[in-house]
């Protein structure tokens, strides 16, 4: 039995939630991680942007800036720190987005709709805390180095989302017997004509999970501008390449889409990584789009390259994968020789991040590699070898943190 | 000097909603400003540096053939043959580590 439970009806505990504001007490991410690439070490910069403070500048046009690894000691990622990633450099502002309207459409449509933004707040909202999370996250920490933006840790961030369900926005134009795939398209824009645009698509059984939303509020505020403002959709245990921003047409199907970014772009070898619910409109070729989620963890404290008391320090971080939760986190002190169990926190939903902890007993002075690996409640482990493939998807190999005790 | 300027054309003139800095400066050679002109018309060139130095001479000919055609770069064979040979001389490994 999957735990469809646990998401439903929890809205208002969710929004509840401590920490959905920037806290400055804790420590700051001040350096780059040594795994990096040297060209990436001379570009990157950390960077406030409008709505935005203090994020990792991996790029300024297209704008693509990671979270830094001290925000993620919380559960919920706060607007102002969350990731902000972009493939083509037309970004629309909040005003270009004035008088803003979700066409829906396509041939497997008894008659397509335009709506406006009262049309969705008259709709069933739902709410998801989920997270968003990059494919080519850590993409730059792995080896061999493949082209691509070179991201750290902090190409991700976790959110309550709320909207209506994409499958009750798609009741008020009737979607016929047949439909294939829902394709997407936002507002932003290539600068060369020639570049195809920014358009993915989801097979009908993800877009009629009651999961799948068109998120018209993040963290119980407007998404920023530069996280899809006014609307986005919200694909929760799928990587962030599908939740489209600045969400403008939705298209039912009954035909694959069948561009750069669907049959080019987003790929990897079939079997590679495990799935739940494959896409098989779009497998082609023995390889097959980047979908779900990979198990992962991350130690958000302390911070690498830290000094830590030997007298016993505590290690926290989280954890998450595709939908079935986590159900161990075990840390390692000494680079991933030995480990024991860390203590996990109450799940907060099952596409959420997953807190654990540990407190560490007196030590020898002197380097330690700190280790996170998760296992969820499928059984899936993080990897113990990189599954190396070309664009660079889904690194979860356990990361090691460096740190000083004295 | 020239190869600034270009870059200050480009980085100014696709000025959006977001102001963009200064990309870093790019290593003077043959094919400079021809890289810093096409490549900015889409993109900050600082994508050039974060990519090197672990792309060969070969990977950043097919980066730049993607850029004609996957991205649509209004670049012909002539002048992405200089881009190509300005990035392999420039940025590149001489084989994979």
């Amino acid at each position: 039995m999957r735990r469809r439970g646990m998401i439903a009806g929890s809205g208002a505990a969710l929004l509840a939630l401590p920490g959905t504001a920037s806290s400055s007490a804790a420590a700051e991410t001040t350096r780059l991680p040594a795994e990096l690439p040297e060209g990436t070490r001379q570009v990157d910069q950390f960077a406030n942007l409008p709505d935005k403070r203090r994020l990792l500048r991996l790029a300024d046009r297209p704008p693509n800036y990671e979270t830094p690894v001290d925000a993620f000691t919380n559960p919920v990622t706060p607007n102002d720190r969350f990731f902000v990633r972009y493939h083509l450099a037309g970004v629309p502002s909040a005003d270009d987005m004035d008088g803003w309207t979700l066409s829906i459409g396509g041939d497997a449509v008894d008659h397509p709709v335009r709506l406006k933004m009262q049309d969705l707040l008259d709709l069933p909202s739902n709410e998801v805390l989920a997270v968003c999370q990059c494919a080519g996250a850590r993409r730059g920490l792995g080896l061999p180095h493949v082209a691509g933006l070179q991201w750290g840790d902090g190409a991700m961030g976790c959110a309550v989302w709320r909207g209506p369900a994409l499958r009750d926005v798609l009741k008020a134009c009737g979607v016929k017997t047949g439909a294939l795939e829902v394709w997407l398209s936002g507002a932003d824009k290539p600068t060369m004509d020639g570049t195809p645009p920014y358009r993915k698509s989801i097979p009908m059984e993800k877009a009629m999970d009651a999961d799948t939303i068109v998120a018209i509020a993040m963290n119980n505020a407007p998404l920023p501008p530069l996280n899809g403002y006014p609307a986005r959709l919200v694909v929760p245990g799928w990587v962030g390449a599908y939740w489209m921003k600045h969400l403008t047409t939705i298209e039912v199907r009954s035909t694959p889409l069948e561009n750069y970014w669907m049959r080019d772009a987003y790929r990897v070898p079939g079997g590679l990584f495990p799935v739940d619910h494959p896409f098989p409109s779009q497998a082609a070729d023995g390889t097959v789009p980047v979908t779900e989620l990979v198990v992962n963890s991350l130690i958000a404290d302390p911070l690498e390259g830290h000094e830590v008391d030997r007298s016993g320090f505590v290690i926290r971080g989280i954890a998450w994968d595709r939908g079935a939760g986590i159900n161990r986190v075990e840390v390692s002190l000494d680079g991933g020789h030995n480990w024991q169990d860390a203590l996990l926190d109450r799940p907060l939903g099952r596409y959420a991040y997953r807190l654990f902890s540990t407190q560490t007993n007196l030590m020898r002075p002197g380097p330690y590699q700190l280790v996170s690996r998760a296992t969820s409640n499928s059984g899936e482990k993080q990897v113990a070898r990189l599954k190396v493939n070309p664009g660079g998807y889904f690194n979860n190999l356990p990361r090691p943190i460096p740190v000083l005790v004295t | 000097m020239r190869l600034g300027w270009v870059a200050f054309i480009a980085v100014v003139g696709c000025r959006g909603a977001l102001a963009a800095d200064p990309p870093m400066p790019l290593k003077p050679g043959v094919g400079d400003s021809a890289t810093v002109a096409a490549c900015s018309a889409c993109h900050t060139t600082n994508y050039i540096l974060m990519n090197s130095p672990f792309l060969t001479p070969e990977a950043w000919t097919a980066e730049v053939a993607k850029m004609r055609s996957a991205f649509g770069a209004p670049i012909d064979e002539a002048t992405a043959a200089v881009i190509a040979g300005y990035l392999g001389a420039n940025y590149a490994v001489a084989e994979r580590p």
